[in-house]
């Protein structure tokens, strides 16, 4: 297994892998996007207080799940580039970035779109939003700091150790509904009893957030090929690939 | 039909679900298709460099 895992660390091994792997994930992610569009606006019901308008959730909790989620990718493959020095850990990080700050500006504005007709306002410096405005920061600081440095060796380190330190402000935007009084609600899946959700809207959600992740893992792949080409235009896998070869 | 207005109207909140959904889908399209474009051209300046190396 360890083996296995090694041979695909190699770029021009990971290279093969990834093309093939990236239609079988795009393809699952377009699938899982149009069923679960069609949960979300049609199947679904409307909520008894919030009427249509809780339909912003089913692209609102995914895109800030992924947000979440692509930083700890971004940070924990960042780490593995720095200490192990594998390239396509490297790749993945900076992949990563552009993915993560998409879904992070995409929880906050799609927040804010439900925000205004439920809550009366656009935006509120309460500590779920403002932790996650810091979150769009530490992503858009991680991509200028990739276009900064020059040596994408040492912009992958600079990078990483940003990431890491980056890393305090996750478990600080889960728990702030619980740490501070804020305005955003509770957890409402993620408790340790039954979810407060009933089925008809917690399977369209999964289902949106399924295809979510399935993009992201389609994107980045395409993604960490780009970065790989980049890096390793002058090795010899790269010619070969250049003059017809596989 | 009626149906399709009631669908489109969202109950009063049109503007904000269609909103959401609609600036999802330009910035998850946006992603699927900009790094497509990128290694496409990145492939093709591979390939443009391995043939003026056989040249030389």
């Amino acid at each position: 297994m360890l083996e296995r895992l090694y041979k695909y660390a190699a770029p021009h091994q990971f290279f093969a892998l990834s093309r093939a792997l990236t239609p079988w994930f795009g393809g699952a992610a377009a699938a899982l996007l149009a069923v679960g569009l069609a949960g979300a606006l049609w199947f679904a019901p409307p909520d008894y207080q919030q009427g249509e308008s809780v339909r912003i959730i089913y692209v609102h909790v995914p895109a800030a799940w992924m947000s979440l989620f692509v930083y700890v990718v971004l940070a924990a493959a960042g780490i593995t580039g720095l200490v192990w020095n594998v390239k396509v850990a490297d790749a993945l990080a900076r992949a990563s970035a552009p993915l993560g700050a998409s879904f992070t500006l995409l929880a906050l504005a799609t927040g804010s779109l439900w925000g205004k007709p439920m809550w009366g306002t656009w935006w509120v410096w309460d500590a779920r939003l403002t932790s996650e405005l810091i979150l769009l920061f530490l992503y858009l600081g991680y991509i200028a700091l990739q276009g900064a440095i020059e040596d994408t060796r040492m912009a992958a380190r600079a990078g990483a150790v940003l990431a890491a330190i980056g890393l305090v402000n996750i478990p600080i935007i889960h728990y702030s509904v619980e740490w501070w009084s804020t305005l955003h609600q509770g957890p409402t899946i993620t408790r340790f009893d039954a979810p407060a959700i009933h089925a008809s809207m917690l399977v369209p959600l999964l289902i949106m957030a399924l295809g979510f992740k399935a993009f992201y893992a389609a994107t980045a792949l395409v993604r960490m090929r780009c970065e790989l080409l980049e890096s390793e235009c002058n090795s010899a896998w790269v010619t070969e690939l250049g003059s017809g070869g596989k | 039909m009626n149906s399709l207005r009631e669908f489109l109207h969202m109950g009063g909140y049109w503007l904000y679900v269609w909103g959401a959904y609609g600036l999802t889908a330009v910035v998850l399209l946006w992603n699927a298709v900009a790094p497509m474009l990128r290694e496409r051209s990145l492939l093709q300046d591979v390939a443009a460099r391995a043939a003026a190396g056989r040249i030389q």
